[in-house]
């Protein structure tokens, strides 16, 4: 499948992928994330259930402590 | 646009802010000094002498509560300011009631965990509200690699990259760029309203 990740086309051999699996063939290991697909918010409790197929516009965005 | 033209818009807005720390207390004053009307702003936390190289409080506030605290200190800049301070833990279950009546919501916390928390919950309870988030301000220089960046609502501001620590500590020169940079995507966002 052929998705946009963060602004940046990626290809994947999957046809879909969970965002949990998404996250692990990233090597994504930040542990706060906010994640959006197609513009709609993803709660950490469906990264397994939440699915990423083709043509999909996913943003990950990693948060780090201070403020 | 003149300033009285900015101030007479900016006095009709609500702006919530969730923290009144390094981020929180410094974007809520640059907010009032160009004539914010409403603030909406929540912590628990209490002045504290390490707070002092880079949040608006001063010495001989170390001890108080920082919402009383911060009231004070901006009634100083505008009496008039309508402050509404929550001297309380934000959590999923009190953050609507908070911020209901908000024109945008500014981020301002300092643990990664609550930040995901509060941008998980706003972006439910308010996904048509405008958030401001502050992500990566920790150390020295690199002025170069503090941007803002839009996502949907969200607006990203900070290098998203430092993340505090002993060797990396948030201090006033970094985390002021950053909070007047939240307050002036806020300010951006509310001109163009021109509600």
């Amino acid at each position: 499948m052929n998705i946009v990740l963060n602004n940046n086309p990626e290809t994947f051999e999957a046809e879909r992928l969970s965002v949990n699996e998404l996250l692990k063939a990233k090597n994504f290991t930040f542990k706060m994330l906010v994640i959006k697909i197609n513009g709609n918010l993803v709660k950490k409790t469906d990264y397994d259930s939440a699915v990423v197929k083709d043509g999909d516009d996913v943003k990950v965005l990693h948060l780090i402590s201070g403020g | 646009m003149t300033f009285e033209e900015i101030r007479t818009i900016m006095q009709r807005k609500t702006v919530g802010i969730a923290g009144a720390g390094g981020l929180g207390s410094n974007c809520a004053m640059a907010l009032v000094r160009i004539g914010l009307g409403k603030l909406i702003i929540a912590d628990f936390d209490v002045v504290s002498e390490s707070n002092l190289n880079r949040q608006f409080y001063f010495r001989d506030q170390i001890g108080e509560k920082k919402i009383p605290a911060l009231k004070t200190n901006l009634l100083r800049i505008n009496p008039c300011l309508d402050f509404v301070g929550h001297d309380c833990c934000l959590v999923p279950d009190n953050i609507e009631e908070v911020f209901k009546g908000c024109d945008i919501i500014v981020e301002a916390f300092d643990r990664a965990d609550q930040k995901a928390m509060l941008i998980e919950t706003i972006l439910t309870e308010f996904p048509d509200t405008p958030l401001v988030i502050g992500l990566g301000m920790a150390g020295v220089g690199l002025n170069d690699t503090i941007h803002c960046r839009q996502i949907d609502n969200m607006y990203i501001c900070g290098d998203e990259v430092s993340e505090i620590g002993p060797d990396c500590p948030p201090i006033a020169p970094r985390v002021g760029i950053v909070s007047n940079m939240q307050a002036n995507v806020v300010t951006e966002i509310l001109l163009s309203c021109k509600l």
